[in-house]
């Protein structure tokens, strides 16, 4: 397995590459464009604002080359965000790989922003991401913004509104939660993204 | 829903976790990395850990253990201890660490607090603070807690540094109230129902936990999202899985324990 982790100069790298050492997979943090798009698989990790991290795949040149990727693309979190069309987060344009705008949680009494802890899976339709993962699956969430319940999305959670948990379309994919800290669910989920098979979606088999 | 957090805190000196009453007398509990994986496997929902010695020495937190400790769990876990810039941070989180907790740091230069909250972004930066209250009835902070030689009161009001902290940029307030600590007589319910009502970000509860029903207690009365704990838990006198499975049992919205075993709970 060729899987590379784009490095987006977000911080929480090391503990994406550590999940990944534990299912026996080596996975090189790099930049490089030739080496991306050749990749088996390719995971966008990332934490914190979009505005940076957009600046930052901009600065490396890494906006067009993972608009060119044509293998299975998984966005962790902040990654996950950088997929959509924009964010309410800077206001700032994303890579555009899927439709939607991300926005910030709103507070409520009761309910804490940011979104920090463990919460409940809500799948809504099959995936082969979700292989394995049912209602009673928990993961670990931290962050401020999130992505509506969209055409996209395969498992839903809710924090005062619902949002999007898992979204898959066709080869590029992303979960909001961090897999690499959500113990056995999200051992299955990387297991998933690196073992299923991802169809390219149709348009961009058409494409 | 989201589930409300158990979390063991790890005190680190010299490389081990170590554990004192009222912030002194420390002994040691064992390796880190050997406490790390047996609260993983005991239904821990994130693990922090303190470098008690980094403030009070003026040095940073060892990368070295963060590392190992990143190899070894899948649950995420919190260091603090000695961070004074956003390079420190940056190294912690670099070498796995999820979140960082500053203290002594931030109220010398709360200008720390944005600037980390800038580069990281707010849900990675946690704001510790060791609270007393005065013979006034305030709560004040209090800093280089790690050694009660250097322990040093603050002006500053703890409710108003909440408040403060929050502004700046912190995503999560650990509020230790440090009259409870290690004497294991329930959570400062008083104190926690005051800061809860000036915090907006997640609150978590530290110092006082003696039996099941303190967190019960803490979570309902005074609605804070995590309520972490240390003596109970390394000394076995509370098994995570069975303190899990009580809340549960109470209507408590908690994330269930991975297997009904608490043979990997440390033994006492």
């Amino acid at each position: 397995m060729n899987l590379v982790l784009v490095d987006s100069g977000g911080a929480n790298i090391g503990s994406v590459r550590y999940a990944l050492a534990r299912l026996g997979v080596e996975a090189p943090l790099t930049a490089d464009h030739a080496r991306i798009l050749a990749a088996d698989r390719v995971i966008l990790p990332g934490v914190g604002a979009a505005g940076a991290a957009m600046a930052q795949l901009r600065q490396a040149g890494l906006i067009e080359v993972l608009r060119a990727c044509r293998q299975p693309l998984l966005g962790i979190c902040l990654g996950m965000q950088l997929l959509f069309e924009s964010s309410e987060e800077g206001e700032v344009d994303c890579l555009g790989l899927l439709p939607g705008r991300v926005a910030r949680m709103p507070a409520a009494p009761g309910i804490r922003i940011p979104h920090m802890g463990w919460n409940r899976l809500q799948p809504l339709r099959p995936s082969p991401l979700l292989a394995g993962i049912g209602g009673d699956d928990w993961a670990y969430f931290v962050h401020g913004y999130a992505a509506p319940v969209g055409p996209d999305c395969v498992a839903a959670c809710d924090h005062g509104e619902p949002f999007a948990a898992v979204v898959q379309r066709g080869r590029v994919m992303g979960a909001q939660f961090h897999p690499e800290r959500s113990a056995v669910t999200g051992l299955r989920i990387l297991r998933n993204f690196l073992e299923a098979a991802f169809e390219p979606a149709v348009e961009e088999g058409r494409a | 829903m989201l589930s409300r957090r158990i979390i063991p805190c790890l005190d680190v000196r010299d490389g081990q976790v170590v554990k004192g009453v009222r912030f002194r007398d420390h002994v040691v509990m064992g390796a880190i990395e050997d406490l790390a994986e047996r609260y993983r496997d005991a239904g821990a929902d994130e693990l922090v850990f303190y470098d008690i010695t980094a403030s009070p020495q003026g040095r940073s937190v060892d990368r070295a253990w963060v590392e190992r400790v990143a190899r070894i769990i899948d649950i995420p876990f919190c260091v603090a201890g000695g961070i004074r810039s956003v390079e420190d941070a940056r190294a912690v989180l670099h070498a796995g660490a999820d979140k960082v907790s500053i203290n002594t740091p931030a109220l010398e230069r709360p200008a720390l607090i944005a600037e980390l909250a800038e580069a990281f972004g707010s849900q990675c930066v946690v704001v510790g603070i060791d609270s007393l209250r005065d013979d006034d009835l305030r709560w004040r902070v209090r800093t280089y807690t790690g050694d009660p030689e250097r322990t040093r009161v603050l002006a500053r009001e703890t409710l108003d540094w909440i408040i403060e902290a929050q502004r700046l940029g912190a995503g999560e307030i650990v509020l230790n109230c440090m009259a409870a600590d290690g004497v294991r007589r329930g959570y400062d319910i008083e104190q926690l129902q005051a800061a809860r009502a000036v915090c907006a970000v997640p609150l978590v509860a530290s110092g006082g936990a003696g039996a099941v029903e303190h967190f019960e207690t803490v979570f309902r009365a005074a609605d804070v999202d995590a309520a972490l704990a240390a003596s109970v838990f390394h000394s076995g006198a509370i098994a995570i899985a069975d303190l899990k499975r009580s809340l549960a049992a109470a209507g408590i919205a908690i994330r269930p324990p991975a297997a009904p075993t608490t043979d990997s709970e440390p033994s006492p």
